[in-house]
């Protein structure tokens, strides 16, 4: 019954987001003020809507309702109860929903949070958040059900897929929705804006939270994806261009270009068109992850049935979302107003700059993601484009924003003095380059690693540059120092961890270039020397856990002697898919790790082993978190968010009504 | 004129960048990318030794060979040609005689395939897309049959 309620649900929703796709847009165009307070309600209730189907399928999964082809495919009664909540969105119909459930909860937001926007931006806003609600309601209703049901229900599921039954997978999908979809709000705050034809700093303050708290989720997301891709292939690779993976890294490049040239046209009102353009651009660029991922144009973890209607369907959905919104983005971009003046060397200036690199990389990762493709659907060829091709392109692109970032901060608006702020500098700069000396004599090592970790040297410290001087300028006591802390915008702090983090993560990706890599024979008792450490295989231990069974390699980790942990790399056998997967033991040893992972597992006990000593590499992951925190700090900043806009607006002169 | 200038300043800049990229996307291209073939393909295009390529196919029953140490060696097929591959390292958890595999590397001389890495599928039911296409093209990849076969 429940399921069915849930279906009947989402047609509501769908019915729901077809109303709010016109009235409020008429009322906009009417000025009837009671067309357009019909939007939020109705978002709000929509949102209400798809959440309660979401709520009925996950039911059905808790409780195995084996009469649904959703659980049957995906879902086993032995199947531990957290990868039965999760694996909800382990599948192409479940995680649609989850998708159109993070729309429309962006949605709600808006409707909630937004009072003090003006009443016709809120309502074409919510109305362009309607039309995607409806495009993709009406996907999952035609073309992925989840709620189908089968005419004799099996006894048993097929059981999700093993790779996908992880903790990591219980948060990676739900935190990259909150990025790929929140930037559908950017999306429509630029149509809405598009639709009205006010583009002004009001447009730019309201849009920027929800740029970040996309950009948060977004960076947050990559992160967990990375981590889990880590620890669950068992290759000790976090990162490997792969397309899945190029599609979240464009929306996140664009969306780190939209955050920072919304500040310009907020503070500025410069910059106008651009800002609108990778507004659309960032979620066009979701959209075409969407299509990539769901279609499957590709082969991989997450794409998980390739059923032509659905290629074709998002495919229309994309072209009528990217190229409706570039067209009117043509019609409307020619009549902007220029906005305030700077010269080329100033804080403006440089983040023109960090934008014109951002969508150059952007647009390295789309060609050598989607060259491919295109070359198979016109001559037939099939290629790869692999990390050589990213690591020739998008990294040269990358390391001129990473010298430039600090620069970018210190730079005053308007107007800027480039030796001044060189000067400023110049004490990150020297100890980057001591860094790297002492490196190089030290350790030795790969060249780039050794240049790379001296540029993330200098990109922590520079990030702090600026806030040092305001907190400890003058020499003055600890008194003055917290009172200072204090009248600073939060903002200030959180563009600084940001960027800090940006440049830990850069150390971490440096420091891959001083690891150990050994693949080796183990018989029971051998042990093996990796970096710093010594490991000594024991046994082969049989266990079962709730739905597989594993042989774990005991191992111990020793240090000059003296035991320091213990890690049980397995290789797991999934009976109900016949399916093996292996899970890695991974030792955090301070910010390095140890990584083994074994095959093979012989009657004599011995193993094929595959072990890494990477060190720092805790550092990706940590300084992703800190770019998070960064982004965090910045939106608890009140004067940031709406309080600003409130003040602005008051003291504005009331603006005069247009004759009717 | 200060108007003009920056447009100037900007549009340099945008120009530079962009044929910056350009440059390096065109230089990444005519090096880095690896061309797929299936074993028949592989047979009549046949590729100078030295050049990193990608096959694909079925891994032929009864071909694994373990060499001692971490090598192995084994057969890709199409069912009408075959490509001797030898491996150094670990074999992916999937990795399965009869199942589709995709090998990376270089073809020797001796027409062995040297791979350094090795890709099995992610999922049981599903075949790489290329070794699927790649035995379409000979004509014994059989849609439902297949799938079915693979779910067993």
């Amino acid at each position: 019954m429940i399921v069915e309620t849930g279906h009947y649900a989402l047609v509501l929703a769908l019915a729901l987001a077809l109303v709010n796709s016109v009235v409020p847009v008429w009322g906009s165009v009417a000025r009837d003020q009671r067309l357009m307070a019909v939007a939020p309600p109705v978002a709000l209730i929509g949102f209400g809507l798809v959440a309660y189907a979401y709520f009925a399928l996950t039911m059905a999964h808790v409780v195995s309702d084996f009469s649904l082809v959703n659980v049957v495919e995906n879902s086993h009664s032995a199947k531990p109860l957290i990868y039965k909540i999760t694996g909800v969105w382990g599948n192409h119909e479940g995680s649609m929903l989850l998708w159109v459930l993070v729309l429309s909860l962006f949605a709600a937001a808006v409707a909630l949070f937004s009072r003090s926007m003006p009443e016709d931006m809120r309502a074409n806003v919510l109305a362009v958040q309607s039309w995607i609600a409806a495009a993709f309601i009406l996907f999952i209703l035609l073309t992925s059900n989840p709620f189908a049901r089968l005419a004799g229900a099996p006894v048993e599921g097929n059981d999700l897929n093993p790779l996908l039954q992880d903790p990591g997978l219980a948060i990676h999908p739900p935190l990259l929705y909150l990025g790929y979809v929140g930037l559908s709000i950017t999306y429509s705050f630029a149509a809405a804006a598009l639709i009205s034809g006010r583009i002004d700093a009001v447009f730019a303050r309201f849009v920027r939270p929800w740029t970040l708290i996309a950009w948060i989720s977004l960076t947050l997301g990559i992160a967990m994806g990375s981590y889990w891709a880590y620890y669950t292939l068992g290759w000790g690779g976090f990162w490997f261009w792969d397309p899945v993976e190029n599609a979240s890294l464009m929306p996140w490049l664009a969306a780190t270009a939209l955050l920072h040239c919304t500040a310009v046209m907020e503070k500025r009102e410069a910059l106008k068109i651009w800002t609108i353009f990778l507004a659309i651009l960032a979620f066009s660029l979701s959209l075409v992850g969407t299509f990539l991922v769901r279609s499957g144009v590709l082969t991989s973890v997450h794409a998980f049935a390739s059923d032509p209607t659905r290629g074709v369907f998002i495919l229309l959905i994309l072209v009528i979302f990217i190229g409706g919104s570039f067209a009117l983005f043509a019609l409307r971009a020619g009549g902007l107003q220029q906005g305030g003046l700077f010269a080329p060397v100033s804080r403006e200036g440089a983040i023109v700059l960090n934008n014109l690199l951002l969508t150059t990389c952007c647009a390295t990762v789309f060609t050598g993601t989607l060259y491919p493709l295109a070359l198979e659907a016109v001559t037939g060829e099939k290629i790869s484009v692999g990390p050589p091709f990213f690591n020739l392109t998008f990294v040269p692109l990358f390391i001129p924003l990473f010298i430039l970032m600090p620069f970018g901060q210190l730079l005053p608006w308007k107007r800027g003095d480039l030796a001044g702020v060189a000067q400023r500098l110049a004490v990150a700069f020297g100890a980057g380059l001591v860094f790297m000396a002492v490196l190089a004599a030290w350790r030795g090592g790969p060249a780039v690693s050794v240049i790379l970790s001296g540029v993330a040297v200098y990109v922590i410290l520079g990030s702090f540059v600026d806030l040092v001087r305001r907190l400890f300028g003058g020499g003055v006591s600890a008194d003055m120092v917290s009172q200072r802390a204090r009248g600073l915008p939060r903002h200030a702090f959180g563009t600084a961890f940001a960027h800090a983090g940006l440049g830990i993560t850069l150390l971490g990706l440096a420091a891959t270039g001083w690891g150990a890599e050994k693949i080796t024979a183990l018989k029971p008792g051998e042990a093996v020397e990796i970096g710093p450490y010594e490991l000594t295989f024991e046994s082969v231990v049989p266990r079962n856990g709730p739905n597989y069974s594993e042989l774990a390699g005991r191992t111990v980790i020793r240090s000059k002697g003296a035991v320091v942990t213990t890690i049980d790399p397995a290789t797991r056998f999934y009976p109900t898919r016949r399916m093996n997967r292996s899970e890695a033991g991974i030792a955090t040893l301070g910010l390095g790790q140890v990584y083994m992972s074994i095959a093979d597992v012989a009657a004599n006990g011995a193993v094929n082993a595959r072990i890494f000593w990477k060190p720092l590499v805790a550092l990706i992951w940590i300084g992703a978190l800190i770019m998070a925190f960064g982004g965090c700090l910045s939106l608890s900043d009140l004067s940031f968010r709406i309080g600003i806009a409130r003040r602005a607006r008051k003291a504005q002169a009331p603006r005069p009504q247009p004759a009717e | 004129m200060m108007r003009k200038k920056r447009r100037l300043v900007l549009i340099s800049a945008a120009l530079a960048a962009l044929s910056l990229a350009l440059g390096l996307v065109l230089l990444a291209l005519r090096d880095n990318i690896v061309f797929f073939y299936g074993p028949s393909e592989l047979a009549q295009k046949a590729p100078h030794a030295g050049q990193r390529l990608r096959i694909g196919g079925l891994v032929r029953e009864g071909s694994l060979v373990h060499e001692g140490g971490q090598t192995v060696r084994f057969a890709v097929t199409d069912t009408k040609q075959d490509v001797v591959v030898t491996y150094t390292g670990l074999l992916p958890d999937l990795f399965r005689e009869g199942q589709g595999v995709v090998a990376e590397g270089t073809l020797g001389r001796d027409k062995i395939f040297h791979a350094d890495s090795i890709l099995a599928k992610h999922d049981e039911r599903y075949m790489p897309r290329e070794v699927a296409d790649a035995l379409k093209k000979q004509g014994v990849w059989r849609e439902g049959a297949e799938a079915a076969s693979m779910g067993k």
